[in-house]
């Protein structure tokens, strides 16, 4: 076996609904190597959460998994059982999800809860509840001890975060997934949420699933990235290569519209005219053709393949093929 | 007018298709029938008593057998839903009007107002049901219109503070904002503009409330406070049959099954209907 | 949280004092002189005296209503008419019989209502979930006195599997005299809170923090039982605070028909006899026990819910 931690190989997920099947994910492809950062950039209703959710397993009922595998340390977890998945999670795989107010149980203290998941180790309730404390000072919340009597609602937005990030790291995983985990925090605490998740990484040597559409913040973390837009890769490879020169369209536009420095932020999301197609009712040719102001005959008739073009990169646009732009 | 009946059309339709909506309009248009036609269809007078044949068990010339007078239990059974239909009708669609006006005055009159209103809701609502039936039965003296009257004004306060509820949500809304800005006057804007938006959810609750107002009737019967007899009503064959439970069971199940299917009918239809009329809930559907 | 208790027991105690002087209003407001109607056209005269004096009949209505308080707040309700024995005495002794038999109701039929309502919202849209919504609505549509008439018919009677009247004695007896009358009073409350749970249950299943504790592998019958289900109860107990009124009509006729001594039997009585302080009394005292309850409900929800505990 290599490095690679997480393999994404030709995914595809559909969503069964009253109006015909909701292609969420097509093709998707890429992998996480150990200890390393991989960014995962797009709008909203890209195909983020399909994608995490399908790595987790856990889906909605109407989740049809129709091609591809998702390999976790070498075996497929989309033929794992349920109680495989269940060993997995929050084991080895842990995920920091996007909106801190929500995010924990309302009715049980925060210690409470992060007892309850240590329910893997048979330690005495004293040294979980000890562990706990440890967790809280490593993501920086102050008295540590006293605070785990309280109840999530006493904490503020950052904390809450902080907790989470906390709970996630908890069983030192070998994958952590963050789902935007700044995105509803203000622009200071995402600095320091960062800083703070970038040491602990360094520190326990775990590799970072880190989705974003702050490219600022992805610029500053992350080894490699992956776009998406509309449910497939666009580009994919090294971070300096993907920002210096970026290889597809959306890539550029989404650039071009969030200059990417942590601190600064653009509140307002990248605006690219056009609409985001219907998944349930995909055109030919490639997805970002209506939107893509370079698009030409081939791009209405065929999907561009997914293809290398330089060392650690790879694009799924046409203009990279010489031949046909002239 | 032919719009609403149009309206009518459609909420019917709609209760019929849901298997439980349609149990309940079988159920309630079957009750509602034979009170229509009970003098038709009862074999015997239900009042008329016949020694002879007392105490009688079920049999073809008495379907549900006789009571200790000798009366004929399946014409008093029918009957006694005519009785009981008397009362929950009355009651509840009184209840239902004096509510409604109460609990939109509540709602958008001045705040002194409301606060009185609800405080006379909550105490009227403090009292155990029965207890307070109970307690003006014990004063004024058992009738159809004592009863009628008690369980009126023990049901005003839930009508009220849904009508109270609904005319507050409304009262801020955009389209009654710009009636107000333009002018319109308070009976304009709660008769034209909030009632026909407040009507629906009463009527659910009223469709609802139709099953408690009929055991209340039987209860109060039951313990000798309601109907007088010979009167026949459910409650009032329950009171015999208890008596004479050994000797005259059928008594007891000529009272109870009434009262329960009764009961279940309108409960479907009410649930049905509710599912018609909340469109929140009709799209889980 | 203590300011809030204080607002919940002074508005409770409003709603007391607005109730018992309605009630005591609408018992002078009966035409006729109460004395006659209490003891009958054949009681001696000095018989007559002596109850319009305790009664304060002679005083105007407002004297006779700061009296009746003045001796309210002393604990002291009157005396019944035919015996002579203290009010608070004849009602307290029959108390807890209708507490016995609340508690036993609400106690069989909250269990298992929640557990029918944690069960269905589990698996919503099966045949099970479809089976408890037809049954909780039926359940929900059965008066309890019919229910209880026909369960004495069934199995008091006809099966003899309980006994049919009184309270029994020893703790065995009494809690076999408890299972037809509880189960007549339950049975409704079954199909309520099971359909209130299993709405809020699937609200509660649809929430972020559920996700969050499948995430870190927690097994599912603790998310369920543990991490939902502890916030889909909370209504659960709002809804038995409130209907507490309805609980002790059921207990009236729940009383009446196995012939259980109870503060129920205690009203059908004195109003039969006209004994209107025993009367008062019962009132009274059961329509207090309504608006502590509800009262109560609100405390245990802020106690249960730690985001009620700190709101201001």
């Amino acid at each position: 076996m290599t490095d690679v931690l997480l393999e994404i190989d030709n995914l595809s997920v559909d969503y069964e609904t009253a109006r015909g099947d909701l292609k969420a994910l097509r093709n998707i492809s890429f992998d996480v190597r150990k200890a390393e950062i991989v960014g995962i950039v797009g709008e909203s209703g890209c195909g983020k959460s399909t994608l995490i959710s399908s790595i987790l397993r856990l889906i909605a009922p109407n989740t049809r998994f129709r091609s591809g595998e998702i390999r976790f340390d070498g075996s497929d977890l989309l033929k794992a059982t349920e109680r495989e998945m269940r060993a997995l999670r929050g084991d080895e795989i842990s995920i920091v999800f996007q909106d801190p107010m929500q995010t924990h149980n309302p009715v049980l203290s925060v210690g409470q809860q992060m007892i309850d998941i240590q329910h893997r180790s048979k330690a005495p309730k004293g040294e979980k509840r000890e562990k706990a404390a440890q967790m809280l000072a490593a993501v920086g919340i102050p008295d540590p001890e006293a605070r785990l009597d309280q109840f999530p609602h006493e904490f503020s937005g950052g904390m809450r975060q902080r907790i989470a990030i906390a709970m996630a790291l908890m069983s030192e995983p070998n994958l952590l997934i963050a789902d935007e985990p700044t995105t509803a925090l203000d622009a200071t605490l995402e600095v320091q949420i960062i800083e703070r998740l970038q040491e602990l990484q360094r520190e326990m040597d775990c590799a970072i699933l880190f989705i974003s559409h702050h490219l600022g913040v992805i610029a500053e973390l992350c080894d490699r990235v992956v776009v998406m837009y509309a449910g497939a890769v666009v580009e994919s490879g090294d971070v300096r290569k993907i920002f210096h020169e970026p290889k597809h369209p959306y890539t550029r536009r989404l650039i071009e519209c969030d200059p990417g420095h942590i601190k600064t932020r653009a509140r307002i999301l990248p605006t690219i005219p056009g609409e985001v197609p219907d998944l349930a009712n995909i055109p030919d040719g490639c997805i970002f053709r209506d939107r893509c102001n370079q698009a030409t005959e081939r791009c209405m008739a065929h999907v561009p393949p997914l293809e290398s073009v330089g060392e650690e990169h790879m694009a799924a646009c046409w203009l990279n093929h010489e031949e046909v732009t002239a | 007018m032919e719009k609403s009946q149009s309206e009518i059309r459609i909420i019917i339709v709609g209760i019929a298709k849901n298997p439980l909506g349609f149990m309940g309009l079988v159920i309630v248009g079957a009750i509602v029938f034979s009170a229509i036609f009970a003098a038709w269809i009862v074999p015997y007078d239900p009042i008329e008593m016949n020694i002879r044949d007392r105490m009688q068990g079920p049999s073809w010339s008495h379907l549900l057998g006789t009571d200790q007078l000798g009366r004929d239990t399946f014409s008093r059974v029918i009957t006694g839903g005519q009785v009981a239909l008397k009362v929950a009708l009355p009651a509840v669609f009184g209840a239902m009007a004096i509510g409604l006006t109460l609990g939109m005055v509540a709602g958008y009159g001045p705040k002194w107002l409301d606060n009185f209103l609800m405080l006379l809701f909550d105490t009227i609502r403090s009292f155990p049901t029965v207890m307070f039936a109970l307690a003006v039965v014990a004063l004024v003296g058992p009738s159809l219109q004592t009863v009628v009257l008690v369980v009126m004004a023990t049901s005003i306060p839930t009508y009220g503070r849904v009508a109270r509820t609904q005319t507050l949500t409304l009262r801020n809304s955009e389209f009654i904002l710009a009636e107000r800005s333009m002018g319109a006057s308070m009976a304009r804007i709660l008769g034209v503009h909030m009632l026909p938006n407040i009507i629906g959810v009463l009527a659910v609750l009223a469709a609802m409330d139709i099953p408690t107002v009929i055991a209340l009737e039987a209860g109060l019967s039951f313990l000798g406070l309601g109907v007088k007899p010979p009167t026949p009503s459910w409650g009032a064959l329950l009171k015999d049959g208890y008596a004479l439970v050994r000797q005259t069971p059928w008594l007891v199940i000529g009272g109870g099954l009434p009262i329960i299917v009764a009961t279940l009918g309108f409960t479907f239809l009410g649930e049905s209907l509710r599912d018609v009329v909340d469109p929140k809930l009709r799209k889980n559907q | 949280m203590l300011i809030f208790t204080l607002k919940r027991f002074a508005l409770a105690a409003l709603i007391l004092f607005v109730a018992v002087t309605l009630m005591f209003l609408m018992i002078r407001a009966v035409p006729g002189d109460p004395v006659q109607i209490m003891l009958g056209p054949r009681a001696t005269p000095e018989l007559q005296a002596r109850l319009t004096a305790e009664l304060a009949l002679d005083q105007p209505i407002f004297r006779q209503l700061i009296i009746f308080y003045g001796n309210m707040l002393q604990g002291d309700l009157g005396t019944d008419v035919f015996s002579g024995r203290a009010v608070t005495q004849i009602v307290f002794q029959q108390l807890p019989f209708t507490l016995e038999l609340i508690f036993g109701s609400i106690i069989w039929s909250a269990g298992l209502g929640i557990f029918l309502g944690a069960y269905a919202a589990s698996y919503p849209n099966t045949l099970i979930d479809r089976m408890v919504a037809i049954a909780s609505v039926s359940f929900v549509a059965a008066p309890a006195f019919v229910v209880a008439l026909l369960s004495l018919l069934l199995f008091a009677v006809h099966l003899r599997w309980f006994p049919a009247i009184g309270a029994g004695n020893g703790f065995w007896d009494r809690m076999e005299h408890l299972v037809l009358p509880s189960f007549a009073i339950g049975l409704s409350w079954v199909g309520y809170i099971a359909r209130l749970v299993r709405a809020s249950m699937l609200e509660v299943l649809g929430e972020h923090h559920i996700r969050t504790a499948r995430a870190f592998g927690l097994a599912e019958r603790r998310v369920v039982l543990v991490y939902a289900l502890r916030i889909a109860i909370l209504p659960v107990v709002t809804v038995i605070g409130v209907g507490m009124g309805f609980l002790l009509s059921s207990a009236v006729f729940a009383e009446i028909v196995f012939a259980r001594p109870g503060l129920g039997k205690l009203v059908i009585d004195s109003i039969t006899t006209r004994n209107y302080p025993i009367f008062m009394g019962s009132v009274l005292v059961s329509t207090g026990l309504f608006v502590v309850s509800t009262a109560l409900a609100d405390l245990i929800n802020a106690w249960l819910d730690p985001r009620a505990r700190s709101a201001k």
